[in-house]
């Protein structure tokens, strides 16, 4: 119990060992600098996220334009929505969480389990929502095409809205067999075969004569439209078929942006995840009274603590990939 | 616990209170762009960037002292953890995006391209 809960009121020097020195437990002060490590290893990644896109500012996909799903609304632009009711779940799942390490300071046990069960359905909520979103980024939406320099090509309409490759892409039955493995010799496969080949899309692109084609550069904070023209040159250019994301190409622009966006939330969901299960592991102890015969709700302040830290995490990926 | 606690749940929703409003106000601002903050720099970053940046630091503020009880304790433990966070973030943000904005300059006026 001693290793948990410092109980000894040593009169000896703050240093002097039998104290708690900066006035915390042994236990919360580390958990308070394995935040620092953790909070600077974040910081990591969402300035090298900075670098990247301050190195590519004019090409790098507009936030609104890629993020635009809400659950039961298919096909209506609901940018921001979404992660604004993540963001509450994450938000209210903290309150949660400081009353119950408040109710742990009163020894009050069934307002910490009630309190506590709340932050892991919220936790729950979250990584769902985010599994959910995920699964749209990696889908797409329209689809788009990839020029032998590697530039990601988007169609619009005539008011300039992007039109999906399904809506124009001619049928021309060129289709081929997948290569896997069980259809190669020595193990041969390739990855999963778009929905249309480059000469579908160039051909349906020639069949509808008010299409053009929307480039990654962006001026006046939107991205340019080519005319007709400049567009049947540029599709001349096509090399690739690309349709959703992955780490390789995704349908959205800069190829970093999608490693940037899986690394980044997906270290982020995993934090929440880990959140979880230390807070189930700790409602356990509440049930079973741990806390109660130990006099002291301490353990549930110091995973508080690194909840709270998830949460602040997000308020700054939040900012900084749906925001900016 | 060497200190006493004070209960306060009435501060909590307050902060919870002031956590929301001030997501909403961003996901207004972010979801309408006006024009006239969106449109307009200061030290190369438009003003509503500034306004999403200065927000977020508000809303960390209030997560760390209020939620993650930062008021609550010793003024020496606060500004360990907090003052080399603030400081090496400062220092890795002006190294690298100063490095960043190098590189894009240079994919712009040498003859080396990203893009064909």
């Amino acid at each position: 119990m001693e290793a948990t809960v410092t109980t000894a009121n040593s009169e000896e020097k703050t240093w002097g060992g039998g104290n708690e020195p900066m006035g915390a437990s042994y236990g919360k002060m580390m958990m308070w600098f394995f935040i620092v490590s953790d909070a600077l290893t974040f910081s990591g990644f969402l300035a090298a996220y900075g670098f990247s896109r301050f190195k590519f500012i004019e090409t790098w996909p507009l936030p609104d334009e890629v993020f635009t799903h809400f659950p039961f609304m298919h096909g209506v632009a609901a940018p921001m929505y979404y992660v604004a009711f993540m963001t509450f779940i994450l938000i209210f799942s903290s309150v949660t969480m400081v009353l119950a390490v408040d109710a742990g300071h009163q020894l009050k046990k069934n307002k910490v389990v009630v309190y506590m069960f709340l932050t892991i359905i919220g936790g729950l909520i979250f990584v769902g929502s985010q599994a959910w979103e995920w699964k749209n980024f990696i889908n797409g939406e329209y689809g788009a095409i990839e020029t032998k320099g590697g530039s990601i090509l988007q169609f619009v309409g005539k008011d300039g809205k992007q039109v999906a490759l399904a809506d124009f892409a001619a049928t021309l039955h060129e289709e081929r067999t997948q290569l896997s493995r069980s259809h190669g010799s020595w193990f041969m496969e390739e990855s999963t075969q778009p929905t249309y080949s480059v000469a579908e899309v160039q051909a349906g692109f020639k069949a509808h004569p008010d299409l053009l084609i929307r480039t990654e550069v962006i001026k006046d904070k939107k991205k340019t439209i080519l005319s007709r023209a400049e567009s049947e040159l540029r599709l001349g250019q096509a090399a690739l078929v690309v349709e959703g994301a992955n780490l390789e190409r995704n349908e959205y622009g800069s190829k970093l942006f999608a490693d940037f966006f899986f690394f980044i939330t997906g270290f982020h969901g995993f934090h929440v995840f880990s959140g979880v299960i230390i807070n189930i592991i700790i409602f356990f102890n509440v049930l079973l009274g741990t806390y109660e015969k130990r006099k002291s709700y301490e353990m549930v302040e110091k995973v508080g603590l690194y909840w709270h830290f998830v949460d602040l995490v997000w308020v700054f990926v939040f900012t900084v990939f749906y925001l900016v | 616990m060497s200190h006493e606690y004070v209960s306060n749940t009435a501060r909590i929703w307050k902060v919870f209170g002031i956590l929301s409003v001030v997501t909403i106000i961003e996901v207004f601002l972010g979801i309408y762009k006006p024009d006239a903050l969106h449109l307009s720099y200061f030290l190369g970053l438009s003003l509503l960037n500034w306004i999403f940046y200065a927000l977020t630091i508000f809303k960390a503020y209030f997560i760390v002292w209020a939620f993650m009880h930062m008021e609550g304790e010793e003024s020496s433990l606060r500004w360990a953890v907090v003052l080399p966070v603030i400081f090496l973030v400062l220092y890795l943000l002006f190294i690298l995006l100063t490095e960043g904005h190098y590189i894009y300059g240079v994919f712009k006026d040498s003859t080396i391209k990203w893009n064909f």
